[in-house]
This record gives C-alpha cells, sequence and structure tokens, in this order.
C-alpha cells in the first residue's frame, strides 16, 4: 500500500527545500554582530537583540538576569511602563524581554508600515539604551517575581527540573533555576540591576537577529539604530566547563500529589559539538520523535504507565542537560523507573536498528522544511545560528549533516557522552506506602 | 484543550492591498465532506486537518470525556493499519501530527512536505470510517488518559479550580463537564461505548477537511476525492439542544487544593457569536476583553498589576467562538498582603466603570491597530489559519466569519461596548470561585549515592 503514495505525485509543488534561507552577516560599526534574512509575502518582521546576559552570567545573585531583563519596559528615559504599552501596542507591536540560560533577549514583531514600524523601532532603542529601574517598578517587579516563585511550589514538575539541574550541575552557573530562589531574589537590589545592565547591556556583547520584510539598507539601519546608543563594553569572559558528576545519585522530594515526576540525566551536549548530529539523531530514535521514539513505545504504547515520556538533549554554549522525564502514578513508579533504565541501557548498549536509522533520518529531513516555514521559526534559528556562532550554511548542510549519521557513531557518541553509572536521577511525588 | 483562538484574525485593508489576503476555496464532496483549501507559497509545506462535530459538550452524563478517548483510540489501528502504524507511516514521511478534543470538535492534524498531502489523505480517511476498537488497546489507552487527567487536572490548583468552577456555573449546559471527563466516567468505559461514539460522529457527513499550504486548490479537490469520496456518510441525529437554565443570582464557591497562592475566578453568563441574539454584541463582547486584557496597556494591567498593585496577575477572557453560551471570565491572584475579597471588589468596580463610563477613544483606536496587525502575525502560521477555519465551520457559522472578523471589530463602537457590559455583565448572572490554599507539606529531600 506504501509505494502507492510515492508513486502518485499528485501535487507539482516546487521543491526549493534545499535552499533554506540566505542569511547575511555582517557586524555594526559598534562591534555587535548582525544576521539578516529578508523574507516576503506579509508586511512584518521579527527583530531579536541576543546579549550574552542569561543566568548564567547571575553569579551569586540567582535571578539577577531575568530581574533584569523583566524591567526594561517599565520605564525608559522620559516614559513609564504605562506609556511604552500604549506606544507599541497602539501600533500593534508586540515586545517582549526575557532571560534563559544562555542569553538575555529583547524582541520586538511589528509592521513594515513605515509610521508604525519607526514608532516601534523607536522605542525598543530607547528601552535598550536608556531603561530608568525606577526603584517602585523594581519593587512591583521582585514581588511579582516572588509570587512566580511561590507558585513553583505548587507544581511537582517545577520542583524536579529545579533539583535536577542541581544535581548535574553542583557549583556551576547551570545549577540554578533561571528566575532564582525566594532568598536570593528577595536580596536583590536596584544597583544590583543597574550594574548587571551596564556590564551586559553592551553593544559588544550583542547580537543582531532581523527577519522579515525589510531591505538590507533598511535591516542595516534598523542594526545600528538599536544599539549605537549603547557603551561599546566587552564580551564577557567565557563560561567554565562543566564537569560531570563524580557519581550517580538519586534524590526524592515527597510531594502530595498523585503522580510522580520522574527525571533521569547528566550534562549532555553543546552547541559546537562534534558528536552532536551523532547525538541527535540517537535521541531522537530513544525518546525525541513525538509519537514515534522508543521510549514513548515501552512506557506508554506498551504499559499505559504515562501520558509523556521522552528524552532531549538540551545544546547550550556549554554541555546543556540530557534528560530522560516521564510522569506516572505514584505507586507505579518503581515499575516506570525500571522499564526507563532498561530502555536507555538496552539503547546505548546496542544502538538503534538500521530500519530505526532510516526512520529517523527519513523523519528528521522530510520534515526539514518544516523546521522554518515561518518567520517566527526562523527567527528563532537564526537567532540560534548567530547566537552560537554556528557556520552561516547550518541550515543548508543540515541534511547532510544528518545523512553522514551512523549506528556506530551514535553508539559510540552515547557511550561516551551518557555513562550509566553516573545518572542522576531526581522523583517528585507521594511515596507508596 | 480549550482554545481562545478567535482573538483576532485577517482581512486585507487598503494598508495591505499589495499583500492580498489568499482566499479560502470550498468543496463539498457528493458524501458530504466539506473541504477547505487555503494557499499559502511560502514554504513548501502543509498542514492536513480533519475536523469532526463532536466534543464533550455532545457528551451524556456518564460517559464524559469519551469524545477524548475516543481521539486517543484513532491511533490504535484500522483494517488496514495495526496499532501505531499510523503514527509511524506519517514519521516515515517526515510528516508531525496530532490531535486534540475541546467542547465543540475534535481535530487530527500533520503537517508535512506539501508532496506528502496524498499520505496524510490516506490513513486519515481509512480512520473515518475503518477503525478497530479492540478492548486489550482500550485497557492500556485508558490508564493513559488517567495519567493525562493527573497530570494537567488531579496535580495543578488552577486546573482543579477551574473545573469546579465549571461545573458549578452551569446547570444544563454541557459546559459543567470537564473535556477530559469525570475520573468515575473515564474509568468505566467500555469498547461498546466507544463504538457507538464512533458510529454515530465519524461520517463524511459530520467533518470538515482543511488544507493550508503550498498546495493547489483544483488538485487538492481532486485528491479528497479520490481517498475520502468513496466513504459512506452516516445518518445524523440531531443533537439536543441543552441550553443552560437561566442563573437566579450570584453562586459562589471555594476550592481547597494544597497550593501556595490564592486566587479569585469571576465569570458572567454571555452569549458566543454563535447565540448571540445579535451578531454585533459578540464583537463588542470581544472589544469589551480587550479594554481590560488586550496587552500590558490594557486596564488590568495597568491599574490593578502597577497601578494599584493588588494583583500579582489579573487577566479577562470571552469566548467568541463557542458553539453554546458561555462565560465571560476575570480572574487574578492578589499582592502579598492583599486579598481575594478586595481583588473581587475591583474586578467589580472594572465592570462597573465599563458600564457607566464609555471607553476612551484611544482604547478603541488601540484594540483596533491590534487585530489588524495580528491579522497580518497570524498569516505566518498556516497552522493558526486552519485552527480558524477548522473552528468556525465546526461550531456551525461559516469559515467565511474569519473574514469579516477585522471588518465588524472596526465597526464596534464605545456605546455598544457599554450596553453589552450593562446588558450581560449583571451580578444575578455573575459566579465566583476562591482559591483557598492548603499547605503543602514542606518539602523533604532524601539523597543517595548509587552504587
Amino acid at each position: 500500500m506504501r509505494v502507492l503514495f510515492f508513486s502518485i505525485i499528485i501535487l507539482m509543488v516546487s521543491q526549493t527545500a534545499s535552499a533554506a534561507a540566505k542569511i547575511e552577516h555582517w557586524q555594526t560599526p559598534q562591534g555587535s554582530r548582525v544576521y539578516y534574512v529578508r523574507t516576503e509575502g506579509l508586511p512584518m518582521v521579527d527583530v531579536q537583540v541576543l546579549f550574552d546576559a542569561g543566568s548564567a552570567r547571575d553569579g551569586e545573585k540567582f535571578g539577577l538576569s531575568a530581574l533584569t531583563a523583566g524591567l526594561l519596559d517599565t520605564g525608559a528615559d522620559g516614559w513609564d511602563a504605562d506609556t511604552i504599552a500604549d506606544r507599541f501596542e497602539s501600533v500593534g507591536a508586540n515586545f517582549g524581554a526575557g532571560s534563559s540560560i544562555d542569553n538575555a533577549s529583547v524582541s520586538l514583531r511589528t509592521l513594515t508600515d513605515k509610521p508604525l514600524f519607526d514608532k516601534a523601532l523607536a522605542t525598543m532603542q530607547v528601552i535598550l539604551a536608556k531603561p530608568r529601574f525606577a526603584a517602585a517598578d523594581f519593587e512591583r517587579e521582585k514581588n511579582r517575581t516572588l509570587a512566580g516563585l511561590k507558585q513553583e511550589e505548587e507544581s511537582p514538575g517545577d520542583l524536579a527540573k529545579i533539583a535536577f539541574y542541581q544535581a548535574l550541575y553542583g557549583n556551576h552557573p547551570y545549577a540554578h533555576p533561571d528566575s532564582g530562589t525566594l532568598k536570593t531574589v528577595a536580596a536583590l537590589t536596584r544597583d544590583d540591576v543597574q550594574q548587571f545592565y551596564q556590564q551586559y547591556y553592551v553593544a559588544a556583547n550583542a547580537v543582531i537577529v532581523i527577519v522579515g520584510d525589510l531591505s538590507k539598507a533598511q535591516a542595516e539601519q534598523t542594526a545600528e539604530s538599536l544599539v549605537k546608543n549603547l557603551p561599546i563594553g566587552t564580551k564577557p569572559p567565557a563560561l567554565p566547563d562543566v564537569a560531570l558528576p563524580t557519581k550517580g545519585t538519586e534524590q526524592h522530594i515527597e510531594f502530595p500529589s498523585t503522580q510522580t515526576h520522574v527525571l533521569v540525566g547528566l550534562p549532555g551536549t553543546y552547541r559546537k559539538d562534534p558528536d552532536y548530529f551523532s547525538l541527535y539523531v540517537g535521541n531522537h530514535i530513544l525518546g525525541g520523535g513525538g509519537l514515534v521514539s522508543k521510549l514513548f513505545d515501552e512506557v506508554r504504547e506498551k504499559r499505559g504507565l504515562a501520558y509523556s515520556a521522552s528524552s532531549a538533549f538540551v545544546p547550550l554554549l556549554r554541555p546543556g542537560p540530557f534528560l530522560v522525564s516521564l510522569q506516572t502514578r505514584n505507586d507505579q513508579t518503581p515499575e516506570a523507573l525500571k522499564v526507563l533504565h532498561k530502555t536507555l541501557a538496552d539503547f546505548i548498549a546496542q544502538g538503534p536498528s538500521e530500519t530505526e536509522l532510516k526512520a529517523a533520518k527519513q523523519n528528521i529531513t522530510g520534515g526539514f522544511a518544516m523546521r522554518f516555514d515561518n518567520n517566527k521559526k526562523l527567527s528563532t534559528y537564526v537567532g540560534m545560528i548567530g547566537f552560537y556562532e554556528l557556520p552561516l550554511d547550518y541550515l543548508d548542510t543540515f541534511q547532510a549533516n544528518i545523512d553522514k549519521v551512523t549506528i556506530a557513531s551514535i553508539t559510540d557518541a552515547l557511550k561516551r557522552r551518557v555513562p550509566l553509572p553516573l545518572l542522576q536521577t531526581v522523583t517528585v511525588g507521594k511515596r507508596a506506602k | 484543550m480549550k482554545h481562545r483562538i478567535l482573538h483576532t484574525l485577517l482581512l486585507c485593508l487598503p494598508a495591505f492591498a499589495s499583500h492580498a489576503e489568499p482566499k479560502v476555496a470550498e468543496k463539498v464532496l457528493g458524501n458530504g465532506l466539506k473541504v477547505l483549501v487555503k494557499e499559502d507559497h511560502r514554504s513548501p509545506v502543509v498542514v492536513s486537518q480533519v475536523w469532526y462535530k463532536v466534543g464533550s459538550s455532545y457528551e451524556p452524563n456518564g460517559i464524559t470525556g469519551i469524545s477524548h478517548m475516543l481521539e486517543h483510540m484513532m491511533f490504535k489501528g484500522t483494517d488496514k493499519h495495526p496499532a501505531g502504524e499510523f503514527s509511524r507511516i506519517i514519521a516515515e514521511n517526515g510528516g508531525d501530527e496530532n490531535a486534540f478534543t475541546g467542547r465543540d470538535y475534535t481535530a487530527y492534524f500533520q503537517t508535512m512536505a506539501a508532496s506528502k498531502l496524498a499520505v496524510s489523505f490516506e490513513l486519515e480517511a481509512d480512520r473515518m470510517r475503518h477503525l478497530h476498537l479492540l478492548a486489550d488497546e482500550l485497557k492500556k489507552e485508558l490508564e493513559v488518559v488517567t495519567e493525562e487527567r493527573r497530570m494537567r487536572t488531579e496535580d495543578n490548583p488552577q486546573a482543579k479550580m477551574s473545573e469546579q468552577f465549571s461545573a458549578m456555573a452551569f446547570t444544563s449546559s454541557p459546559y459543567k463537564n470537564p473535556i477530559i471527563g469525570w475520573p468515575v466516567d473515564i474509568a468505566n468505559y467500555q469498547v461498546e461505548d466507544l463504538q457507538a461514539w464512533y458510529q454515530r460522529w465519524y461520517a463524511p457527513n459530520n467533518a470538515t477537511l482543511v488544507v493550508v499550504g503550498d498546495v493547489e486548490t483544483l488538485k487538492v479537490f481532486a485528491l479528497a476525492e479520490q481517498y475520502f469520496g468513496g466513504l459512506q456518510p452516516s445518518e445524523l441525529k440531531a443533537l439536543k439542544p441543552q441550553t443552560e437554565s437561566p442563573q437566579l443570582g450570584v453562586r459562589k464557591m471555594t476550592v481547597k487544593v494544597p497550593a501556595k497562592l490564592p486566587s479569585v475566578v469571576l465569570g458572567y453568563k454571555v452569549p458566543s457569536l454563535k447565540t448571540a441574539g445579535q451578531e454585533w454584541e459578540a464583537y463588542a463582547l470581544e472589544v469589551l476583553a480587550g479594554v481590560l486584557d488586550g496587552g500590558s496597556s490594557a486596564r488590568l494591567s495597568k491599574e490593578l498589576v502597577r497601578g494599584k498593585q493588588l494583583a500579582v496577575s489579573a487577566g479577562a477572557g470571552y469566548n467568541f467562538s463557542s458553539r453554546l453560551s458561555d462565560l465571560f471570565e476575570l480572574e487574578a491572584t492578589p499582592a502579598e498582603g492583599k486579598t481575594v475579597w478586595e481583588l473581587e471588589l475591583e474586578l467589580k468596580k472594572q465592570i462597573t466603570r465599563l458600564q457607566q463610563e464609555l471607553i476612551k477613544k484611544d482604547e478603541l483606536q488601540r484594540i483596533k491597530a491590534q487585530v489588524l496587525a495580528s491579522a497580518v502575525y497570524e498569516r505566518d502560521s498556516n497552522f493558526y489559519q486552519a485552527m480558524q477555519l477548522g473552528t468556525l465551520e465546526t461550531i456551525g457559522l461559516g469559515w467565511q466569519k474569519a473574514d469579516e472578523y477585522v471588518g465588524k471589530i472596526n465597526q464596534v463602537t464605545a456605546e455598544q461596548v457599554r450596553d453589552v457590559a450593562r446588558k450581560y455583565l449583571l451580578d444575578d448572572h455573575l459566579n465566583i470561585a476562591y482559591l483557598e490554599p492548603q499547605p503543602i507539606n514542606p518539602a523533604t529531600a532524601q539523597k543517595k549515592a548509587v552504587k
């Protein structure tokens, strides 16, 4: 039956998937790196400015990066929060600022119709260069952050994630939650925020991403105007290396939930890792392939133990987590853990079959165009390529890199990178009595 | 599960004439299947969705959640393809797929390279009429759905409150039941129940096929005819109306669950676009929601979160595209040292103000500008566009409403916003729930080294 599908070519579609996207790259006079893709068809643009100023730069002040980003649009130059919100929303623009482990991002989605675009861009420019960090705004946003942190304590999933990162990263800056802890956020001051902003929100530390219906000349002007009022500054020093934990641990947090949340893993892979594609394809087969994967099959399809069961490598500047996760009824936890461990161990020992590898490659390369089939997704990809300084032809060579992966390269990479005796396990839920 | 997708929409206004909105094409096959196609050639991909007119609001007591259970069983095999093969074939062809159930619909989708559309059609047509419902598969999948309920509802204080709240607010309307179903009903589904539900609702004349992407309309129609055209239609029994009985006074409840933060939710009974006596009322309620919660410059953020600092978060929402009359909801979480009672009072004051004062010109302008911009942004996503068409068609309004949205919002006046506030946001039609946090035992962590 299936042969039939391939022989019927009903839709004569121009297959241009190989030419992914033409990324143009340059530096502003202030030294900010710019990445630009022209897309046509819709009169809109996505603009992002990324700084190497994520929670990994918090130092001891956990939550500082997130609070700094969150305060940006609460006042700048002569404008208060209400005025800033009015300026964006009156032209239908969407503005956002936030932080993750590796970076802080300030983003804008706007129409390209000139008066609308100009107003939105001018507002973003002032926010970047002259944030107020007023005392009243600082106190309010800090209190809102504290409320959010309290709310995390209601969630067994959030508690598990926090404990898991701590278990994996110990004293490394990746260990703490990006929004901080109740204790560290309560201790933050306005001065902390000012200093963090002054040190990291500088032109030399900025990556500008522009994807949308703007000409090259407009993109150049846009990029320059966004950073021209920032001091040039310097890039921060490289983050420390991640050391693997010295021994495996199992940690249980008692919580009055009906399910136990299970996380198992280790520090995994980083963006420029030579093993990246082998680990990516291997994980796709193990637990990354959505409704089709070994973990999904063993945990959910065969045994009905969980609604979701998956695994992922999260590549960062330094090795981000490799994590296997599921949630199951409290009393089934030992059984689910057993299935999880066996599935993982068998896969690392034996690797995928030829059929599995072929199916995974077909899924990844066949769905390649869907990775950046709209402005939003493309903008995210270009931001990643820019921030992590991946090759500009990363998307063009992606399929070839996937094709190169073999069973041997997968098992070799997994054996080296996922030493089973060192796995960190976190469970949060109610222990069966 | 419960989507508020129709907040904003599409229309080509003069400013964007050079980016003319692509047209939707419609064809009804001989067996009643409605096919909607919207071409978008920006990327060589396609999304294909099959929408069935059935969801939790179609369910009688005793089998609540059965539409969602059936959605899960739709991946469990047919005469031609054994359990799991559907997903495997889609994956091998580079596709992504899943399904979702709401109160008013059950929908299945694949996103694929545009050249693979036939793969999706063949499989969807097959399971529309030839599903195998097996007791063994049901037994396992029941466990999966029970885990899903634990994850989504049982261990989530806000979701738990929301479920209890709907159950109180509605009397005779099926919107009182959770989409995923009550635990006792989930535990007692029989294969015969699912078989009957499948037989009753899964037929070409109860479905809409929506295709958006890099395709040619006529070829999609031909392909739909080829794969779906031979399916037999069913004789559809009319759905009982189950309209909500009039509410005769305010209803209040307390929900006590292990949690850290209190919160309050207010819900007024209001019509949707489908049930509004006059259409403009629904568009005016949509604008009213935007006045309260259309971004950081809207009243709740500006006045409750920033100005008076009573709330750490506050929001309002209106389900414009519900099949039955629904709730206009306001919810808020108090700031440290403030109470849910203070917030309730403040939210009610906001409503009173909308009833007494006309909204300002710049507020109305801001909402219209946002709607216009969103109309462009939404065209960035094929999936979203397909969702809009599928939803409107499935609740019985017709996909054409999508094209009218921006224009109708533009016609809304400040007086109309005041009028719907006066007509519908009434104390006697109000429902209130307070989340009263119960202690979570201090988390005790035990750590040990292995081996």
